[in-house]
């Protein structure tokens, strides 16, 4: 392959990265702070993008003035499910979390098949595309990804200057002596999953725009999740940002080199490597069993 | 529970599934198949999810690799039977080197890397066009005498297959290994501290979970006749055998038997009426198990649940 052909390769798969950095960031946040691997992601994101997907349809509502509405609804979402359900159980072992989460995906990923079916829809916005110096970059996935980066940066802000981040990260440290500093750690363990669910939300938004919208691709999407939190370390923005450009950029070459049928594989088996010789991850932050 | 009564209560259900061509229709006896075969990948998984308490969530790679083993087995001209035993050894081998690599994980990473082992297993599976026909999955030859007849045949097999894992559950839950997986559940670190040999240990046990998934994988593929990687591989079934097992009891010798049974007649009961939403019902068991059986249906204290109800409360205490 030329050299041009590997410079649009790169960038494919870095544009793509932030995409996937955008999905994964909330994942790794729950999984950090509440020790929680959490099975709804993807159902999430995929209800983001059913919400995005209607408004526009339904009412002629744009991606971009859906967005916050989404995000306000899956963060009340988010914030209730884990103060009424998962906030009873998030001590016990991880066999009982994960299957419960398990059990609410299962019960979401139902109702969204029995009312939406599992037809590929897609929000067409027809952007065209631009080249810059022989590279084409498809409008649309530019405004994903600037999009994903902005809204990845927000929580970045977030989680460093406000009060609530700071609560969030001491949380993540050390959950009982925040408790003795009067964090109200039940409290936060709702912001925190409610966050998760708000970027699961946006994510659907952004991906609403690029993929079709359908119930298929949950799993996938959860999958993606797995693979980017064990590249990039757990719990932390920066690492689902490396994460995420990291398998984004991978699977770009793999498509091109094996096959885009083959581009998950690599992906699953990088991260059974890399959870075996290296289980925090690339950026070597401590993760949290 | 008593282990005795346990397996008194055993030794009944057995005499109930095998009997069942006796007094009921065909639609009840493809029903024990199916009870008979979870039973026993239920009974597999608690080796290494009950006893040792690992969240494990790759009974169906071994499901799938048993399917294809046996099936690619009898396609290259061995007898049916030895084709199962083909697949049996050929699943153990395969996860006792995985559990040499990923027990070393522990928590969510354990169960992430069992969940990925699905995935690239199916995906390797699927895309292997030339070996295992790909997406369109592999044909096998049925047995003679019509879909009756051969359930029968079968749920002989899927009973027998049911017994020896019960009865190596019954070996492990009184010897040494059961014991040190026990440790391992409760502390895995201070188990080590006190000289259980935890990484044979662990191997073992997921290779115990593993040896009989794959026997039942491919008397699986024998019955249908037809595989595929969708269908071998399905990750509802590698949810499903766990909740079966937490149901009726984790790390204890008729808890699973006990669970799939309770699962399959609410499955049953549930599916007639509501076909569209099977998988939101097991979504809804799986958060009133988690939330209102604890420890399963084992746990319960029977004595003091029938005094609670007839208002013996002295009893009880």
């Amino acid at each position: 392959m030329n050299a041009m052909g590997q410079l649009q390769t790169l960038v494919n798969g870095i544009v793509l990265g932030t995409l996937y950095a955008c999905l994964a960031v909330g994942f790794s946040l729950v999984w950090g702070v509440l020790n929680i691997v959490n099975m709804l992601h993807g159902s999430l994101i995929v209800l983001g993008g059913y919400i995005t997907y209607f408004a526009w349809h339904s009412y002629g509502i744009h991606p971009l003035l859906a967005l916050p509405a989404v995000a306000l609804l899956m963060y009340a979402l988010g914030y209730v499910v884990q103060l009424l359900v998962i906030n009873k159980v998030v001590h016990q072992p991880v066999l009982v979390t994960m299957t419960l989460t398990f059990g609410l995906d299962l019960i979401l990923y139902n109702f969204m098949t029995v009312y939406y079916t599992a037809t590929p829809r897609r929000v067409t916005l027809d952007l065209g595309a631009t080249v810059i110096g022989g590279i084409a970059i498809p409008f649309d996935r530019m405004l994903g990804m600037v999009l994903a980066l902005v809204l990845t940066g927000l929580l970045y802000v977030v989680m460093r200057r406000s009060r609530v981040g700071r609560a969030i990260v001491a949380v993540r440290m050390d959950s009982a002596a925040a408790a003795l500093m009067g964090i109200k750690v039940n409290r936060i363990y709702a912001i925190t999953f409610g966050i998760g669910a708000l970027m699961a939300g946006v994510t659907g938004v952004i991906f609403a725009m690029v993929y079709p919208v359908t119930t298929n691709l949950t799993g996938i999407y959860l999958g993606k999740a797995f693979v980017i939190c064990v590249i990039g370390g757990l719990g932390s923005v920066q690492g689902a940002l490396v994460g995420g450009i990291v398998l984004g950029i991978i699977e770009s070459f793999a498509g091109q080199f094996f096959g885009p049928q083959h581009a998950i594989t690599v992906g699953f088996l990088l991260m059974l490597v890399l959870l075996v010789v290296k289980p925090t991850g690339l950026t070597g932050i401590k993760g949290y069993e | 529970m008593d282990r005795r009564l346990q397996y008194i209560l055993f030794a009944v259900w057995v005499l109930a599934l095998a009997s069942t061509p006796f007094w009921a229709s065909n639609y009840i006896v493809r029903l024990a198949v199916v009870v008979a075969m979870y039973s026993a990948l239920t009974l597999s998984w608690n080796f290494i999810g009950g006893f040792a308490g690992y969240p494990s969530f790759s009974t169906a790679a071994f499901f799938g690799l048993g399917c294809y083993a046996g099936a690619l087995a009898q396609r290259a001209g061995i007898p049916m039977v030895l084709a199962w035993g083909v697949a049996t050894l050929a699943t153990g081998a395969f996860a006792a080197a995985l559990g040499a690599i990923i027990l070393r994980l522990r928590g969510h990473y354990f169960a992430i890397g069992s969940i990925a082992v699905v995935e690239v297993v199916r995906l390797v599976i699927s895309s292997w066009g030339s070996l295992t026909g790909g997406g369109d999955g592999l044909n096998l030859p049925l047995l003679s005498g019509g879909p009756n007849a051969v359930a029968r045949i079968f749920l002989i097999v899927m009973v027998t297959l049911m017994i020896v894992t019960f009865l190596i559950t019954v070996y492990v839950d009184r010897s040494r290994l059961g014991f040190g997986l026990r440790c391992i559940q409760q502390n895995e670190d201070a188990a080590n501290m006190a000289g259980v040999n935890i990484t044979l240990y662990k191997v073992i046990a997921y290779t115990l979970s593993a040896l009989f998934c794959g026997t039942v994988g491919a008397a699986y593929a024998s019955w249908t006749g037809y595989i595929d990687p969708t269908d071998s591989f399905s990750i509802i079934m590698t949810v499903k055998v766990p909740v079966m097992c937490l149901l009726g009891g984790p790390g204890t010798v008729l808890g699973p038997v006990i669970g799939t049974a309770a699962f399959t007649l609410l499955e049953e009961v549930f599916w007639a009426n509501f076909l569209d939403y099977n998988r939101a019902i097991l979504g809804a068991v799986i958060v009133i198990l988690i939330f209102f059986l604890p420890g399963g249906l084992l746990a319960i204290s029977y004595r003091g649940l029938g005094a609670r109800l007839f208002g013996r409360r002295k009893a009880a205490a």
